[in-house]
């Protein structure tokens, strides 16, 4: 990048400048005419110059010149004769003169700054863009040294004040230096001397400020790196934050963050101190200058050597002088600043190894292939503390085969792996695949031909789907065309992007490359992904995601329907079953004893907080349906019952007692406020409860369940009544309540519950031993039975893994990451590690699932495997085994081979074993 | 069946019959009471123990895994305690639990069985007696199948008590 904030922006922005500055010149005619025109209309047709005589006219717009006689007798060539206009009709004209500039002006003022503005934006964007592409292509092990939350700062807000300076960075200076050179030249001409004292305060401004600003900008860049590192310590907080719980590191943390916003602090004051002083000297000797001429000036009037109406021109003059100049030195003084935080900002992103562009090229052509044999030659490694981490190793294997690597930690088998993935360059000796080198290669072969699956996975905050689909989005496919006005927009970003140097790549075309998975279009690549998810063994996990997700029944017609006719087989079969007791479904006409009294009620899904269990119990709605119903007292007697049951109870015990873990409708905390609530209303009639009162024990009753509590409180009238108060609740639901719940009904999908929900549609009785697992394999079997877990599974898909993958455990974000990797069909598979926190069992199952995935039947090829293996027991199921000790590679070659007596090979083998 | 009702099951055993109603209603207000059709097991031997059941309905088979498949060793009912071993030592459940019949049980906790004893010394001693018990029968099994061993011919072969939990 351009060292130099000055040549980055006339290389980028040099014909936008110039024709600034052509507009800003342009404008400048006008822009004094509007100044001469009040005096104009002030003396002409107001005073009355020109107008002494009763009638006279004055000539407007007559254009004449004086020429010699020889052309014209009169000696004035006339043109045009102009208009001829009465006092009145002048000053009409002059007036709409004046109007016309005003609007001409601002006009211009408004082109002029919009154009600035834009220019500012269009050269910021390319800046953010560059780093961005810096950042991508710099070599793995730079970037992993950067703090990302730093780099975040910087791209955002450190180049943010660039913007505004860049449209102003060459118009400004020349606009300002041609007024003050004007003004100084005008002095001059009047009186020479007055003219010297001008200049010699201009020179010493100029000599004495930008020496007192050294130290402002010093100040300024040492505030950006604090500012940034702190940037960098919020970051760290933010990512470490498990870690300052467990060590009880919080205050040693709030003193560190005190300690930077303080000295960002002291560095602030200390910084508006010096600005201000400055900006106090430069008014200063701004205002000094007129008393010199005041006194000097006046002083040779006095004495008669200059002319008084000279000295009053140039005091006059001197007007106009100090804003430019003033506005000069702060165009100086923002660009040092905006400079220094330009360096800043660039000399992190300095490498002496960047990839070049090509490397990163947007290839459409994916026909190439790695193929014949990987063959390495004395690679070695050497990692930054100088440590040899492989030392010469050489192997020939062929591309299409399975190699097992073994070795110890730090025996160089990883670090092998990354070499071949292309992460760690070697420091000597060279991989080729078939004849080409590898670290030649574009991105476009390396990156869609061999897959890497690290000990580590990052996931993007997006659906599983999403995230599996990635590695197969190198460029937009499909060529996405738009219509009418998407076409007018998307042809307009086009334009700017190219006038920003940004990529015009269309993020929103599909990128998924079908061909690259072996499908020829998007209708099959659920069921690739399904196939991919099973080799991997997710599939299971996916599908029960799927059970727990929702869908949009107005997106999912199909899906949606298809549920509802699993609800109905389920209920039907449940019927027949001995799990007929085990659910109770929700029927509109049943009091459903497994629900709690203010579930019948509502008998719905909460959407948004005006159901929510926590604020039923002051629900103005609810109350008044209970009420209409003659149930609030009959629930208010209930919630008192309860709770002086609970007391009784409980009221002797610690509150870490145990028991208060079975507990559900309270905690021991609640206890003495339940205490306090029922001796305010003993002996109260409801109605002359307070509200709140009425709200606490209301609480307790909503939330009975006869089966789970047992206190014998429901009976059959009552939970009439209740069946009562649901119809009510439903028929009568005001039209803003309508949005906050989705109520049960057995014909229509509920949009706000999970797939699982909606199939059950119902409450698995409490106290059934392990009720709640047969329920869920007869639900199993009914999808099964529907051919509906692809279906499911597809919606499990939509599960976002959350930052970084933390929606899923480490080994399922590895499989899901070996899943990605499988799904490309890549000619190399390349793992690391990986799967060493499955137990032996499993891993061993998944090695063979994934060495017979990699077998593609379709057109009969067959991607090579080389595995760094976490435990190296396994490595007889590979074709070829390299052995690595201490950086070394000492034995290669078929597994059966090397089990010999003797051999490292055996010795590891036996160790594990 | 309510709270009120399992009280009046849970004093009818003989373990808890000296406990205060007001404890005992606790105890049943705090524990799950969990239904088994026919065939089901409560616990698997083997399994790690987590909670004692007290039976209110039906009955169920205590099984133990011998060479050649479960034996029964003993049958449980209405009133009896069942997986309190595992809890009380802390090993795993020592034998098999499945029902004869449609069973209902009190779920008991650990936490709360142990609390329970130590708030009730009386309960302590009562599961102290009722090991006894059991121990000497156990013993008084043992010597017989010994005797019997003994006249088969195949003396010296080791057994010890066995039981359930």
């Amino acid at each position: 990048m351009e060292q130099s904030l000055f040549r980055y922006i006339w290389i980028h922005t040099k014909r936008d400048q110039l024709w600034i500055l052509f507009v800003v010149l342009l404008s400048l005619p006008p822009y004094f005419l509007f100044y001469d025109l009040p005096k104009q209309i002030v003396n002409v047709p107001i005073i009355g110059a020109g107008f002494e005589t009763e009638g006279a006219t004055v000539r407007f717009l007559e254009i004449s010149f004086s020429v010699p006689a020889w052309i014209s007798s009169s000696g004035q060539l006339d043109l045009f004769s102009g208009f001829e206009l009465d006092r009145l009709a002048y000053l009409t004209v002059l007036c709409i003169a004046f109007l016309a500039l005003v609007s001409i002006n601002g006009m211009f003022k408004f082109y002029i700054n919009t154009y600035k503005g834009r220019l500012g934006e269009r050269t910021l964007r390319r800046l953010r863009y560059q780093l961005i592409d810096l950042v991508m292509r710099f070599p793995t092990s730079f970037v992993r040294r950067m703090k990302a939350s730093e780099v975040a700062t910087m791209i955002k807000d450190e180049v943010e004040p660039l913007g505004v300076f860049i449209g102003e960075a060459y118009v400004d200076p020349v606009f300002l230096s041609g007024q003050a050179i004007v003004a100084m030249i005008f002095i001059m001409v009047q009186n020479v001397w007055l003219g010297m004292i001008a200049f010699a305060i201009v020179l010493f401004q100029a000599f004495l400020i930008p020496r007192m600003r050294h130290k402002l900008l010093e100040l300024g860049k040492a505030r950006q790196l604090k500012a940034r590192a702190l940037a960098g310590r919020v970051g760290e907080i933010l990512e470490g934050v498990s870690e300052i719980h467990v060590n009880d590191t919080s205050n040693f943390e709030r003193a560190d963050i005190s300690n930077r916003l303080g000295s960002i602090y002291f560095l602030r004051f200390d910084l508006y101190q010096r600005k201000f002083f400055i900006k106090f000297l430069n008014n200063f000797l701004s205002q000094i200058t007129p008393f010199l001429f005041y006194f000097i000036g006046g002083y040779f009037a006095i004495k008669g050597t200059l002319d008084l109406g000279q000295l009053v021109a140039v005091i006059a003059a001197y007007k106009d002088l100090p804003n430019p100049i003033r506005d000069l030195i702060n165009w100086d003084q923002t660009r040092l600043d905006v400079q220094i935080k330009y360096t800043a900002v660039i000399s992190q992103f300095v490498s002496d190894d960047v990839h070049p562009p090509e490397f990163q090229a947007a290839v459409t052509d994916s026909t190439v292939r790695l193929s014949g044999e990987i063959s390495a030659s004395n690679v070695s490694l050497i990692d930054e503390s100088g440590a040899k981490l492989i030392e010469s190793a050489s192997f020939k294997i062929p591309v299409n085969q399975s190699t097992a690597v073994i070795g110890d930690v730090n025996s160089g088998a990883e670090a092998i792996s990354e070499v071949l993935a292309r992460l760690t360059p070697p420091t000597q000796g060279q991989i080729h695949f078939g004849d080409q080198n590898l670290y030649d290669l574009p991105e476009s072969i390396t990156g869609r031909r061999l897959s890497y699956v690290g000990p580590e996975t990052y996931l993007r905050q997006a659906s599983v789907r999403d995230n599996l689909l990635y590695g197969l989005k190198h460029v937009p496919m499909s060529g996405l065309t738009y219509t009418d006005e998407a076409e007018k927009k998307r042809n307009e970003e086009i334009f700017e992007a190219n006038r920003a140097g940004n990529t015009t790549l269309d993020v929103n075309d599909d990128w998924i490359d079908y061909a690259a998975t072996g499908l020829s279009g998007a209708e099959q690549v659920d069921e690739r992904i399904l196939e991919v998810l099973e080799s991997v063994d997710l599939a299971d996990h996916m599908f029960n995601l799927g059970l727990r997700g929702l869908i949009d029944p107005d997106e999912q017609p199909e899906l949606t329907k298809q549920i509802i006719e699993a609800r109905e087989l389920l209920q039907k079969k449940l019927k027949n079953s001995d799990l007929a007791d085990v659910v109770k479904p929700f029927d509109p006409d049943t009091y459903n004893d497994q629900m709690t009294i203010a579930e019948n009620i509502i008998f719905g899904t909460a959407i948004g907080d005006a159901f929510a269990e926590n604020e039923l119990a002051s629900n103005q709605y609810l109350l008044s349906v209970l009420s209409q119903g003659s149930l609030d007292a009959v629930m208010f007697e209930m919630g008192g019952k309860i709770a002086e049951t609970i007391i009784e109870l409980f009221s002797g015990l610690p509150p870490d007692h145990p028991f208060f873990l079975r507990l559900s409708v309270m905690t021991a905390d609640d206890i003495p406020e339940y205490e306090a609530t029922l001796s305010r209303v003993s002996g109260l009639d409801f109605e002359r409860v307070a509200p709140e009162d009425q709200a606490m024990l209301l609480k307790l009753s909503f939330a009975y369940v006869e089966p789970q509590h047992r206190l014998s409180l429901l009976d059959d009238d009552l939970r009439n009544k209740l069946l009562a108060a649901r119809k009510a609740f439903s028929s009568s639901l005001p039209d803003e309540l309508t949005n906050a719940i989705e109520l049960y009904d057995l014909e229509s999908y509920n949009g706000r519950s999970s797939l699982q929900d909606n199939i059950l549609f119902g409450r698995v009785a409490y106290g059934v031993a392990e009720g709640a697992k047969q329920v869920h394999e007869e639900i199993l079997s009914v999808l099964m039975e529907l051919g509906l877990r692809s279906a499911v599974l597809s919606v499990g898909l939509e599960f976002n893994v959350g930052i970084g993958g933390r929606g899923l455990m480490a080994v399922q974000r590895q499989k899901l990451s070996l899943a990605r990797a499988l799904l490309k069909r890549p000619d190399l598979l390349i793992i690391n590690k990986g799967f060493a926190a499955l137990i032996a069992g499993q891993q061993k199952q998944m090695i063979e699932k994934v060495l017979s995935s990699v077998k593609n039947t379709q057109d009969k090829t067959q991607s090579g495997v080389f595995w760094v293996l976490a435990n190296p027991v396994h490595a007889a199921k590979f074709d070829h085994v390299l052995v690595f000790v201490d950086g070394r590679l000492i034995e290669q070659g078929d597994p059966k081979e090397l089990n010999r007596k003797g051999s490292q090979y055996s010795k590891l083998v036996a160790y594990d074993e | 069946m309510s709270l009120d009702d399992e009280v009046g099951v849970l004093r009818r055993i003989p373990l808890f019959s000296k406990v205060e109603p007001s404890t005992l209603k606790l105890l049943a207000f705090t524990s799950e009471r969990v239904v088994y059709s026919k065939g089901q097991e409560l616990f698997h031997q083997g399994d790690p123990g987590d909670a004692a059941y007290v039976i209110i309905k039906g009955s169920a088979d205590v099984l133990v895994d011998a060479p050649d498949g479960q034996i029964s060793v003993n049958q449980v009912e209405r009133n009896d305690i069942v997986g309190e071993i595992a809890i009380l030592c802390d090993v795993p459940r020592t034998a098999t639990v499945k029902t004869l019949s449609d069973l209902e049980a009190l779920k008991i906790l650990k936490q709360q069985f142990l609390e329970l004893i130590t708030g009730f010394p009386e309960i302590g001693i009562d599961v102290m007696r009722m090991l006894g018990d059991r121990l000497s029968k156990t013993t008084a099994e043992l010597t017989i199948a010994r005797t019997r061993l003994h006249e088969l011919g195949k003396p010296g072969l080791e057994c010890g008590p066995r039981d359930i939990g």
